[in-house]
């Protein structure tokens, strides 16, 4: 199986090790990965903003970029929740405004393709135990647009709880928002910290070592609260723990 | 009495206050978490909850669609039953009939059934300013009078105080209101409550004029219905001669069978309760019982406006049950009275933008008071998609566009202050359209990662304040595939991969 990966721009610029592991993983696995270079961003912040019109050309150059694979595949809940819940929209209000159908047509054909990492694990490569060995005790956040957004339900639980010598413990609150939300981080900053602090907190009194989401937008909100608040938790992405093997352990 | 939301600050200043203030944090904390626990016990009792909500945002649509012919049903209806109908446009001329209602009674005092669409419309003010003292009878409503205060929640309006203050409030207040409360009031439930009965008592008997809103309009029989868990409603529904009912127009069901839906998931949504303990119905006026003289006075006040509006009518939907603003985590940080308006939380940063327009700074900045977590979609009793409209209003307020106000297309003008995010998010498409300029702006950043500030300038500012930034890795994924193809060739800190080659486009 061929499938492309989609690392969105926020990992491709700051969070390359996430793509490297889930170079590592998905070829481990026996699944054949390409990166298309000339993918970019796929808009949400610009449609989350206020500036849909704006994220319509994104779009495009998604489905003009990942149109022919098989499977597209991305370690971030939100941008894939982007994929799959709002390009549909974005399609629906051009029609609605009278722009015709091909901004549905040209969208239509890569929404169902695309797939958040843990999605593609458990749903098309049907594992749950990807071989990997971490042993560290864990407390995962689900986050929003993985847990309300694409409906990821206990996939991220499941491959984890399969990790050889991770100790996953339980999250108080964890379907709670980290509170970052994009530019409400800057938009909103006293309540967007206040509830990453919150978030913080909670995952301290479980006594893990690492917090784990399969979002590296609320892990860089969340790692950014914990270096401020001197916190002894470090912020983890679920890709980096599943490609962590005894021989290879992640760095 | 209760102070006024006219030129509030927008959302972020005003959040800024309670989000340092701790006894509200820890108030608003320990209330919401109770009561969302509850609520979803409640509702996970009943299999076929889903189908409820389906329902019940299909009916509300159906209703909305065709608002016109039902409102027209229930006017003939209420008329036939012996009650009055009034048409209100907005707030100053729902106003100016109450008043002028009650002033031809010859009262100059009138209890009150608690009612959001009188508190939206300022009635206690405008009633005083005709030298009418409205007396409110619902517990909490009382609180917030009697604190000259203002309402922090849709069915808890006086969420943000604790059992302390409540006392406080009681032993300083009552005395100038009617009846003082008893020597040495302490501050346990039972205690609290005996005092605001007998505080209430004389009022319920004293008064000859009650005014009250609605849960839900009837067509088909004219009957209005108010759910409460008190007891004080109804009070206020029975005992004056004369009851004048404030009613927004989308409150309207069609027919008494479509009230099978609401009075399951209203009660469980908002109270956590199987069945609220008082639904008190009424339909025009029966000789030898209850009110003698009836008015409606059915409101306006921009809801047709917002009826015009294909993805923010669903607001419409809403039955005011506050569940949304029980899980939302950003009311439960910055409060109610941040989003400056009777309606707080999730729905109001969707509802107020939408009734009274976005021109002012609390107005434009409310669709930002959400971090889109999605939590208040999951939870609505009528599915109103919250976090859609309220990116719909953001478009709104960053590019302005056609909106229906008065009746009226206008076309707006984006709101002020936001040129230069504008300008960012046009720079952002731009390279993003661009893989070549993305990867350029990558490798400067790269290259000058050492020199990157720790604190951000400008609108930035605000991040960096409160976390770390992240570093600027030596090298962005998309270089690091390039030169190792993929992990297949080149040093890599994974050299185990053996991804195919990265075949450029
Ligand atoms: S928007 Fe939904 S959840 Fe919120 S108060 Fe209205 S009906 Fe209840």
């Amino acid at each position: 199986m061929r499938v492309a990966l989609f690392l969105t721009c926020v990992n491709d610029t700051l969070y390359p090790d996430t793509g490297r592991a889930v170079v590592k993983l998905l070829t481990r696995l026996g699944v054949e990965v390409d990166f298309p270079m000339a993918q970019t961003c796929c808009g949400q912040a610009h449609y989350n903003t206020g500036y849909r019109h704006q994220a319509e050309p994104l779009a495009r150059h998604f489905s003009d970029v990942f149109g022919e694979y098989e499977a597209i595949v991305t370690p971030s809940g939100s941008c894939g929740a982007m994929v799959k819940e709002l390009y549909p929209r974005l399609g629906e209000r051009a029609r609605a405004e009278g722009r015709g159908d091909s901004l549905a047509q040209a969208l239509a054909p890569v929404v169902p393709k695309t797939y958040e990492l843990t999605e593609f694990l458990v749903d098309v490569l049907g594992v749950t135990d990807v071989g990997a060995y971490y042993p560290h005790s864990v407390t995962y956040h689900p986050t929003c647009h993985g847990l309300r957004g694409l409906r990821l339900g206990d996939r991220p639980r499941r491959l984890l709880e399969a990790v050889q010598g991770l100790d996953l413990v339980e999250l108080p609150g964890a379907e709670e928002c980290c509170g970052f939300g994009g530019t409400f981080a800057v938009k909103n900053p006293d309540v967007s910290a206040a509830m990453g602090a919150d978030k913080v907190r909670n995952a301290e009194s479980t006594g893990a070592e690492a917090l784990c989401a399969a979002d590296n937008s609320c892990l860089m909100h969340l790692g950014g609260t914990m270096a401020r608040l001197r916190t002894p938790l470090r912020p983890v992405h679920i890709a980096e723990i599943l490609a962590s093997t005894e021989e290879e352990p992640l760095a | 009495m209760s102070g006024t939301f006219v030129g509030m600050p927008a959302f972020p200043k005003a959040a800024h206050e309670a989000v340092h203030d701790d006894t509200l944090r820890g108030n608003l904390r320990h209330a919401t978490h109770t009561i969302r626990d509850k609520r979803a016990r409640a509702v996970d009792e009943l299999a076929d909850f889903a189908l409820l909500r389906e329902a019940g945002k299909q009916i509300k649509d159906h209703t909305l669609r065709h608002l016109d012919r039902y409102l027209v049903q229930l006017e003939e209806s209420v008329t036939a039953a012996g009650g009055t109908v009034h048409w209100a446009a907005d707030a100053d001329e729902a106003n100016r009939i109450v008043a002028d209602l009650v002033k031809a009674t010859g009262q100059s005092e009138v209890v009150k059934v608690k009612s959001m669409a009188t508190q939206e419309i300022g009635l206690n003010e405008a009633l005083e300013a005709e030298g009418i003292a409205a007396y409110e009878t619902d517990l909490a409503e009382l609180i917030v009078q009697l604190g000259h205060d203002r309402p922090s929640h849709i069915l808890v309006p006086a969420i943000h105080r604790n059992r302390g203050e409540i006392r406080d409030i009681f032993a300083r207040e009552m005395g100038s209101w009617g009846r003082p409360a008893p020597d040495g009031l302490a501050d346990s439930p039972a205690e609290l409550a005996e005092a605001a009965r007998l505080h209430l008592r004389e009022k319920f008997l004293r008064a000859k004029v009650g005014i009250s809103g609605a849960n839900f309009m009837v067509a088909e029989t004219g009957t209005l219905v108010v759910l409460e868990s008190e007891g004080n409603g109804r009070m206020c529904l029975t005992l004056p001669e004369t009851l004048i009912s404030v009613v927004g127009i989308e409150k309207i069901v069609p027919t008494w069978r479509d009230l099978e839906v609401f009075l399951q998931t209203l009660p469980r949504s908002s109270t956590a309760e199987r069945m609220n303990p008082y639904t008190t119905t009424w339909t025009g006026t029966t000789d030898g019982d209850g009110p003698t003289t009836f008015h409606l006075v059915l409101l306006d006040n921009g809801r047709t406006d917002t009826l015009a509006d294909t993805v923010g009518r669903q607001a419409l939907r809403c039955i005011r049950c506050s569940a949304c603003l029980n899980v939302c985590p950003v009311y439960e940080r910055a409060g109610g009275h941040a989003y400056g308006s009777v309606y707080p939380g999730p729905i109001g940063a969707i509802l107020s933008p939408q009734l009274r327009g976005t021109a002012s700074e609390i107005d434009a900045s409310l669709p930002y008071a959400s971090s889109l977590c999605g939590a208040c979609y999951d939870v609505c009793p009528v599915a109103i998609d919250i976090p859609e409209v309220l990116v719909h209003l953001r478009e709104r307020v960053v590019q302005g566009g056609e909106v229906t106000s008065g009746g009226a297309k206008v076309r707006l003008k984006p709101a002020k202050g936001h040129a230069a995010e504008r300008a960012a998010m046009r720079a952002a498409g731009w390279a993003f359209a661009r893989p070549a300029a993305l990867r350029a702006g990558q490798r400067f950043a790269s290259r000058t990662r050492r020199l990157h500030p720790r604190k951000l300038p400008g609108p930035g500012k605000a991040w960096s304040a409160s976390r770390e930034l992240p570093k600027v890795p030596a090298e962005s994924f998309r270089d690091w595939w390039q030169r190792t193809n993929g992990g297949t060739t080149g040093k890599s800190p994974n050299s185990g991969t053996s991804g195919k080659g990265g075949a450029a486009k």
